[in-house]
């Protein structure tokens, strides 16, 4: 099977991968780089637990193709704390006890970082629907929720 | 197994000569929401991908007096930050918008929407309702095919070997104009339309319309543009009778399906409901954009 060469970035850091055509680019992280943190729910676009940033912009890895990937600059879970310094949010993730199983969480996170650079000053209203496509089956919408809410306003220094 | 081979042209000219001159089936790649769920569950079989964002024209929104042009690859993301189609075509970016989740967004595109083929595509009705007009580019050169044209049935569009949508063509609305995109879905957020229903509208310095279009989907095998939906508008100050004259051109039109979602009685019966209330909003914006 033919397989494709592929020059990005994840993280910051510049990564070179070989890919099969239908290989997801969830599939590259997973598979071939090892950043397992990026998880497989749905694999259809539906749960967010695979939210990663493609040139900053909040995506499902399952819903684009590692080829895809060529010159592009993706963020992962990987890459949201600085060391072992968590990002505020995973801070208030585990305060707020925001997670149950865990495996909703790393999608969770990276969407909600995305939210509160794009918004820093989310209402609840804006906050669950730019969450929406992010399922939690462990029922824990309100935690999570009150985490992000409390983080923003932390962010903004209130 | 047979290999998946994954191809990025730059140019339209390019694009076209990959899908025309695939040996297997070809599929072109925008946003890849629908695409790549359909490649997973082994709906679609296709031996060649192309994908089309790296092409400059596709990704591009650009406006000008007299129209506005809209790359067929464009995501929800990008068109939602767009002002210039916001001020003139609120409905369309609205009704992209409502596609999915904030992660749809950040990929799905018009183009990718309406050539999926879907009756319940979002846009769709929206992008009628503004006279949307596809920039075709194939083989055998370019054409233009209005929105409505392109559906030919579920999952199958008026599309040629190696033909692919390269921009939406809007005209810049006059002044007094107004658009609106309403749809109904059981949930609030991330879900299938059971009816959708797109209008525009243009009122004279008297208040009197002067053009209309109203587009419908999830009600008949294609999205639809419901002429008599117009004509009940047209002449009127858009009052509660010609609004009523609107819902029932708009019930009249409907070919539903029945199943979970919702039976025949129930969508010919929102189809009205959802025109008028969408007639009022384009109303209340023509109103404001004198």
């Amino acid at each position: 099977m033919a397989k494709y060469h592929v020059t990005a970035s994840v993280n910051g850091e510049p990564v070179e991968f070989l890919c099969a055509a239908e290989q997801t680019l969830l599939d590259v992280l997973r598979d071939e780089l090892e950043l397992t943190g990026t998880k497989e729910g749905c694999a259809t676009g539906d749960c967010g637990a695979c939210s990663v940033t493609v040139d900053g912009t909040l995506v499902c890895a399952c819903l684009m193709l590692g080829t895809e990937a060529e010159g592009r600059e993706i963020g992962t879970i990987e890459g949201m704390a600085d060391g072992d310094t968590l990002h505020p949010l995973q801070r208030q993730f585990l305060e707020d006890a925001a997670l149950q199983c865990g495996v909703c969480t790393p999608g969770f996170l990276v969407a909600a970082k995305a939210l509160l650079e794009e918004n820093p000053e989310p209402t609840e209203t804006e906050a669950r629907y730019w969450l929406a496509g992010n399922l939690c089956r462990c029922t824990g919408y309100d935690k999570i929720i009150r985490a992000v809410m409390t983080t923003a306003a932390e962010l903004r220094g209130e | 197994m047979t290999s998946l081979r994954y191809e990025a042209p730059e140019t339209v000219e390019d694009a076209v000569r990959l899908l025309a001159d695939a040996d297997g089936e070809a599929r072109a790649l925008a946003g890849g929401t629908d695409l790549l769920v359909q490649l997973r569950t082994d709906l679609v079989r296709p031996g060649l991908i192309v994908d089309l964002k790296r092409i400059p024209r596709l990704m591009e929104v650009s406006a000008n007096g007299a129209e506005i042009r809209v790359g067929a690859a464009v995501s929800g993301a990008v068109l939602g930050k767009s002002e210039a189609v916001k001020a003139a075509w609120p409905g369309v970016v609205e009704a992209l918008e409502l596609i999915g989740s904030t992660q749809i967004q950040g990929r799905a595109s018009l183009g990718g929407n309406l050539c999926n083929g879907s009756p319940a595509a979002d846009s769709v009705p929206a992008l009628i309702a503004a006279g949307a007009v596809c920039e075709v580019a194939g083989p055998g050169g370019t054409r233009e095919v209005p929105v409505e044209d392109v559906i030919t049935a579920p999952g199958r569009l008026a599309l040629g070997p190696g033909e692919i949508v390269v921009s939406f063509v809007m005209p810049k609305p006059p002044a007094r104009s107004g658009d609106a995109y309403l749809r109904f879905i059981p949930r609030t957020e991330m879900d299938i339309a059971v009816v959708g229903a797109g209008v525009a509208l243009t009122l004279g310095e008297d208040g009197v319309c002067t053009h209309a279009r109203l587009g419908l989907g999830a009600v008949a095998p294609t999205p639809l543009l419901v002429e008599d939906g117009a004509k009940a508008l047209i002449g009127t100050k858009v009052d509660d009778e010609a609004l009523a004259a609107l819902a029932a051109a708009a019930s009249a039109a409907c070919n539903p399906i029945d199943d979970k979602r919702g039976t025949v009685e129930y969508r010919v019966k929102v189809a009205g409901v959802l025109a008028r209330r969408a007639a009022l909003i384009a109303l209340e914006r023509a109103r404001s954009n004198g």
